[in-house]
């Protein structure tokens, strides 16, 4: 095995690349590959518990990086699914405390061990998204369509074609088809329009996502969910499959999502 | 191992240190550089280091990776110098310096030595958030210049694209300056000491003008 190694990174914050990483992990583990999440959000780690794995944590991503542990000790194996495992962030420590050298040496011992290697990039353009993108073969840009966020991709665009880890893929997440329709909220097209990179996700609003959040259990496991789909399908395309986008308009999914408590 | 012939060749500069390389293979030049670094932490932690690589053709792996690896140390390294133009694109794309004398604040104006200051520079977009291009003459991008980008120039700006960040034509001060764009809506325009909002679009798209008349700033379709 050699591991693809794919970072979900987008400068901006609170747009969903925690959750993401959770969800895609696990509906590529769900599909039989193995998985190893890293979580290099030092400092602020919170993959752990999107994942419902914060009691399990022994040791951490610097404890491995400083030599305290073994690499495999500080995976931790998900509760329901055999082959995904995370690499926590540390909790007491700061985004310096590893370097983007620790991070492509980290991942090369992975690398034979795992199908794949999820990176959680944390927020900013400083050193711990440079430790995120170091070892990436593929990078994820995760924007929401709002203005801010939107900018933000496209300045994380920017610097990952200066570090030649292009192209990128985009993901857009937490679109809601209501508001796009009355003009109120950037279409996919808009956002695309501006960044030019190639579309691999959009997920839709769903309230269920932070539901599941909270109680450390990806959504991607709950097959009803329009959201959870479209994280399966993220997984899927992935793979290599070719998956077409979801449907938001019918206007069914509105009235289940609005309905569902 | 000692006997063989140095290959590099340290100094102290007004901006930190400079470290001049003799032609040798790329890997070995940087097996060489930790090395050197690593014989004498104290005196290059901190230090601010500029590479004179003379001619090696180096992409943006070779020194980034050097960079990270000399970032590892403690030691910052601001500029590459060097005669490949390969390696001195390289440089720019991550950030680096590659002249000694350049000020160290981006200064709005700087004058490009081999190529006159009439020339236009030619640019491929799309110039995203975060991007910057300054030039002494006219300035063409060839895509869109996005939110958060910035164009200044000391001539006129062409934009065959969506121009939607900032953009400063005539910055030397030439009023005849113009900025045109196949779709013009930037965040701000200025030409020479003037500057202006674009107003809200109304109406279909069309590529427009934008040129000083008596003071004022104004747009109009491009036409020939």
């Amino acid at each position: 095995m050699t591991a693809k190694v794919v970072t979900v990174t987008s400068g901006k914050g609170g747009v969903g690349k925690t959750t993401s990483v959770a969800n895609i992990a696990t509906a590529l583990a769900a599909r039989g590959q193995k998985v190893t999440c890293i979580d290099a959000d030092i400092g602020l780690r919170n993959l752990d518990v999107v994942m419902g794995l914060e009691n399990r944590i022994v040791y951490d991503l610097v404890d491995i990086v400083e030599g305290r542990c073994r690499l495999k000790q500080a995976m931790i194996r998900d509760k329901r699914l055999p082959e995904l495992y995370l690499i926590p962030a540390a909790q007491t420590r700061d985004k310096t405390a590893v370097s983007p050298s620790d991070m492509v040496r980290l991942c090369d011992e992975l690398r034979p061990e795992v199908d794949w290697i999820l990176i959680d990039s944390p927020a900013g353009i400083e050193r711990g998204f440079k430790n995120s993108i170091a070892a990436a073969d593929k990078v994820l840009v995760m924007t929401n369509p709002d203005v801010s966020a939107v900018r933000d991709a496209d300045r994380v665009i920017g610097l990952l074609e200066a570090e030649e880890k292009g192209p990128a893929s985009l993901v857009i997440n937490r679109i809601n088809q209501v508001m796009v329709k009355r003009g109120d909220m950037l279409s996919v097209e808009d956002v695309l329009d501006l960044l030019a990179i190639d579309l691999i996700g959009i997920v839709p609003e769903d309230e269920n996502v932070l539901v599941a959040s909270n109680k450390g259990q990806p959504l991607v496991l709950d097959s009803k969910s329009k959201a959870g789909q479209a994280f399966q399908n993220i997984a899927r395309r992935l793979m290599g499959e070719n998956v077409p986008f979801l449907d938001l308009d019918s206007t069914g999914l509105w009235q289940r999502l609005l309905g569902r408590k | 191992m000692s006997t063989e012939p140095p290959l590099l060749q340290t100094k102290g500069i007004r901006d930190g240190l400079l470290i001049t390389c003799d032609q040798a293979a790329w890997p070995d030049l940087v097996t060489a550089l930790i090395n050197q670094v690593e014989g004498q932490p104290s005196f290059y932690r901190g230090a601010r280091l500029a590479l004179d690589v003379g001619a090696s053709a180096l992409r943006v792996a070779d020194l980034s990776d050097l960079r990270d690896k000399l970032s590892d140390r403690g030691i910052s390294l601001w500029a590459v110098l060097s005669e490949s133009p390969l390696t001195e694109r390289t440089a720019q794309n991550l950030g680096l310096a590659t002249r000694l004398s350049k000020p160290r604040q981006p200064e709005v104006r700087q004058a490009e030595d081999e190529i006159p200051a009439e020339a236009a520079k030619w640019v491929k977009g799309p110039l995203r958030s975060g991007a910057k291009v300054t030039h002494e003459g006219s300035v063409v991008v060839l895509g869109d210049v996005n939110p958060g980008a910035e164009v200044v120039a000391g001539g006129s700006v062409i934009v065959w694209g969506r121009l939607r960040g900032v953009v400063h034509a005539g910055a030397g001060g030439d009023e005849k300056a113009v900025v045109c764009a196949l779709e013009l809506a930037p965040t701000q325009l200025r030409i020479a000491g003037e500057i202006a909002v674009s107003p809200k679009k109304q109406g279909k798209n069309q590529p427009e003008v934008a040129r000083l008349k008596e003071g004022q700033l104004v747009a109009e379709p491009w036409e020939s």
